[in-house]
């Protein structure tokens, strides 16, 4: 079983990934420790989270996209998921609901071994998927505590318009911030997260300059395995702090100091050989057996040199900073800029723009069974990205959480044929 | 005389086809997978060999201008693959016989003894001219005759029907991964050619001329699901996408699209007008709709794989089938057939839909275009065919369906176009670094 060589082989860390990890368990230890301590916490969703806001009334982010992840980096999501399906849960259903669902119902311990606190306030700020929506039913019926949702337009035309922006605001003003000041019991602060949000954007300059690193050759990152590592602390529970300022700048250090030294990515079984092919990927990664979906790749010297998943909280790389100028306009953006919420024309652009800015061979899409917020459209992206680029696109399939959809040998066979289709391309063009 | 040898391990068989120098199909051979991948290989390569000596042989005749107008090398033919059988039947009743417990020798021992006898008596019907053999695979033939004869005597002489067919299950597995010796064709010509006292001179002449030909692997090329066993070094190894977009474009130079259908996975796959791959889809986290699907209704309708085709081709009213879950099949088939429908035409429903899904990939991978090329095992099934010239032509316009009767080699002989490549820019790359001139 992958899983097995996943936990038992010695795993190459990167000094960033050793602090990011001391981060992440400081924080699940926080909210194991809440019951004695009092702190209140919020359940809510990666994309479009209200992370500086939360903060600003001292509450706790939890977000249970994370646990289900962590928990399948972990190996457990294949008994969570058993649990949930036991309750009725169909085999179609989002993998990470049933993830989170069953690590609940298995007494809430969380990826690191320490029982989560139940929520004291769901707290839905993106409704771009549909499932989040249900996912929080769920959870409102599992725990009486209250609920508040923010309505978020589709950017269907492509931008955002300033009704939108108003619409958002008046439901931040009006619903929102009230349902924070009831859980916590403390007013609305504005300075307090004007202050988080000067901090955020400098985190998020520096996590740009670190996804930009990948337009050098050979690529100093990879920018889907490596950049899921990147995103953790800005997509979750730490922007807006000063760990999470400090974080990306030790990150950018490290990461620019490679690209001086013309060396490639550090993978989890150590500096990855030659670079042989330059990627884009589109759609999230494979977590159960994610050290050897990377492995894949490594092993043919394919490097990812952009990805859509590392923009699922903010595509920062395309200009978008938080604003202490405009604090709860810039929030409002934030939540509709989340790369699922843009056009499928916006987000063909996108690729396009990642293949040539990038210089990459070509895309390759993973398309995950259990989740429709990325999947619908891609092949007609994939069509048109090969269209517009004139580079070969590839197809594979997996799934987030599930490992039941992990077919190993069909993914590397696809991988390998997708490879050295460029390379017989490569070949023909110079013949 | 210098070879280039691609080798396609599939799921159900493996293919083995030899390029001559001058880059002409030389000999194809195929045996069935089996666990021992080497064994599987070595296999299909030695039965290619074979195949390029007859081929050698053909030639030699030609050349002596003595031509083959009575037919003397088909019967040729017949005689070696009968001493191949005779060997590897001696060596099934040795394996069968080391099975066989001290208890057993007066019952089971006595029957299967008996058995092994008339199967080697059998040999000479089974090898005449116009017998119709079900396989070519050893597995196959022997399997079939003992099975029969076991069902024969079990009953007659009252032994256990399970423990006999028992002893071939677990023999025949220790028979089939043997390592099999490199060529092996000249001791068997030699029986053979005895065993055909009246062969005229100038094919014994040509036989030994060809079996004087040295034969050397210049280089290999394997593709296939087990490619990554193959014994040989990884940059030698091509994915059988780019083997099938190849092979395909060797056998029908104007292809465009490629279907290929095998055992477990179905690929579309669209190339350009050098044969390099431009796009390709495969089947999707499941192997529903692929060949082995076929094979599981066959088992499920107790009839031979290429019966079922034909059978279908007689359907007059199609059932409308959507499932291509190869376990719901049977399922499927049984509900249907005690709705009283005919079997014809739940065969016909049961192929139309596994091309359905196939048209669903080729849509994928960017559709039809002209002309369009059907590779793999079920481009051998005629109603598999049908379903899909139907269908193309609703979806895609009337266009070119090219189907090679050797599509099955389709893989195998891109692979053996590789390996000449690369053996041509090996030669090239040693060259300059011996300060040669290049070709």
């Amino acid at each position: 079983m992958p899983d097995v060589s996943d936990r038992t082989a010695a795993v190459h860390k990167e000094d960033s990934q050793v602090r990011q990890k001391n981060m992440i368990a400081a924080h699940y230890a926080r909210l194991a420790r809440a019951p004695e301590t009092g702190d209140k916490n919020v359940y809510t969703f990666v994309p479009g989270n209200l992370t500086e806001l939360i903060r600003s009334f001292d509450l706790l982010p939890v977000l249970p996209e994370i646990n289900a992840l962590q928990s399948a980096m972990r190996g457990k999501s294949r008994d969570y998921i058993a649990v949930a399906e036991k309750l009725g849960h169909s085999e179609d259903v989002c993998t990470y609901v049933k993830c989170d669902l069953g690590m609940m119902k298995s007494g809430n311990v969380g990826p690191t071994g320490e029982r989560l606190p139940p929520p004291d306030l769901l707290l839905l700020s993106y409704t771009g998927c549909f499932t989040f929506m249900k996912w929080f039913e769920i959870l409102r019926e599992e725990y009486t505590c209250p609920v508040v949702m923010l309505h978020v337009p589709y950017q269907g035309d492509g931008t955002i318009t300033d009704s939108m922006r108003r619409y958002v605001v008046d439901q931040l003003r009006d619903k929102v911030i009230p349902a924070l000041e009831s859980v916590s019991g403390r007013r609305y602060d504005e300075a307090r997260l004007r202050e988080m949000l000067a901090r955020s954007a400098r985190a998020e300059d520096d996590l740009v300059a670190v996804l930009n690193s990948a337009r050098q050759k050979p690529s100093p990152i990879d920018a889907y395995f490596g950049g899921v590592y990147y995103i953790g602390p800005i997509f979750s529970a730490f922007r807006g702090t000063v760990e999470a300022v400090d974080y990306y700048r030790a990150l950018r250090g490290e990461v620019e100091e490679r690209g001086r030294q013309g060396l490639g990515p550090i993978t989890p079984d150590g500096p990855m050989a030659r670079e042989r092919f330059r990627l884009v990927v589109e759609g999230p990664p494979n977590w159960t057996s994610f050290r050897e979906f990377w492995k894949m790749f490594a092993d043919e010297g394919a490097v990812v040199v952009a990805s859509t998943y590392t923009k699922v909280g903010g595509v920062y790389d395309l200009g978008f900073r938080h604003d202490p100028d405009r604090p709860l306009e810039s929030l409002a953006e934030y939540c509709m800029g989340c790369y699922t919420n843009l056009s499928l024309p916006r987000r063909v652009e996108m690729l396009v723009n990642y293949i040539n800015d990038f210089d990459a061979d070509g895309l390759l899409i993973n398309s995950i069974k259990s989740c429709n917020s990325f999947s619908a459209g891609q092949l007609m992206m994939l069509r048109e990205v090969e269209r517009l680029t004139g580079r070969p696109g590839g197809f594979i399939e997996s799934d987030l959480v599930d490992p039941r959809y992990f077919s190993a040998a069909n993914i590397k066979n696809r991988l390998e044929s997708y490879l050295q289709m460029i390379e017989q391309k490569r070949a023909g063009k110079t013949a | 005389m210098k070879l280039g040898v691609g080798i396609d391990l599939g799921s159900t068989t493996t293919k083995a086809v030899i390029l001559g120098e001058t880059g002409e199909v030389l000999g194809r051979g195929i045996t069935n997978s089996r666990s021992n991948y080497k064994v599987a290989c070595d296999v299909a390569l030695s039965e290619a060999l074979t195949n390029a000596r007859f081929t050698l042989v053909s030639g030699a005749l030609e050349r002596a201008g003595a031509g083959d107008a009575q037919g003397d090398l088909p019967r040729l033919e017949l005689a070696f693959r009968k001493q191949q059988y005779l060997a590897q039947l001696t060596t099934l009743a040795e394996v069968i016989r080391a099975l066989v417990a001290p208890r057993e020798a007066t019952g089971v021992g006595r029957v299967v003894g008996e058995m092994l006898e008339r199967m080697e008596r059998d040999a000479d019907a089974m090898f005449q001219p116009g017998a119709s053999r079900k396989s070519d695979f050893f597995r196959d033939l022997a399997g079939s005759i003992y099975l029969r004869l076991a069902e024969e005597l079990a009953r007659s002489e009252g032994v256990p029907f399970d423990r006999l067919v028992g002893l071939f299950d677990k023999a025949i597995l220790d028979v089939e991964n043997r390592p099999s010796g490199v060529e092996s064709f000249g001791p068997y010509a030699a029986s053979a050619l005895a065993s055909f006292p009246d062969a005229p001179r100038p094919l014994r002449a040509a036989v030994r001329e060809a079996a004087d030909v040295p034969l050397e692997i210049a280089c290999s090329v394997g593709t296939g699901y087990g490619r990554a066993t193959l014994p040989f070094p990884r940059e030698q190894i091509r994915s059988e996408i780019l083997c099938h977009g190849l092979g395909a474009h060797a056998m029908f130079p104007a292809t465009r699209t490629v279907l290929d259908i095998g055992g477990q996975d179905t690929k579309a796959i669209q190339v350009d007008e050098r044969g390099i791959v431009t796009s390709f889809q495969m089947n999707d986290r499941c192997a529903a709709g692929c060949g082995r699907y076929l094979g599981y209704i066959a088992d499920e309708m107790n009839m031979g794989l290429q019966e079922l085709g034909p059978l279908a081709c007689q359907s007059t009213r199609p059932v409308r089938i959507n499932s291509t879950c190869t376990v719901f099949a049977g399922a499927e088939l049984r509900e249907r057939l005690s709705l009283g429908e005919k079997r014809e035409d739940i065969l016909a429903g049961l192929h139309r839909a596994i091309i359905l899904r196939a048209m669903s990939l080729l849509a994928r991978s960017g559709g039809v275009s002209n002309q369009f090329t059907f590779t793999g095992g079920v481009a051998k099934n005629p109603a598999a065919v049908g379903a899909l010239q139907s269908l193309v032509r609703e979806n895609y316009g009337e266009l070119t369906m090219n189907i090679s009767p050797d599509s099955i080699y389709t893989g195998a002989l891109g692979a053996a176009l590789f390996a000449r490549r690369d053996g041509s820019r090996a030669h090239d790359a040693a060259a300059v670094a011996e300060g040669r001139e290049t070709a």
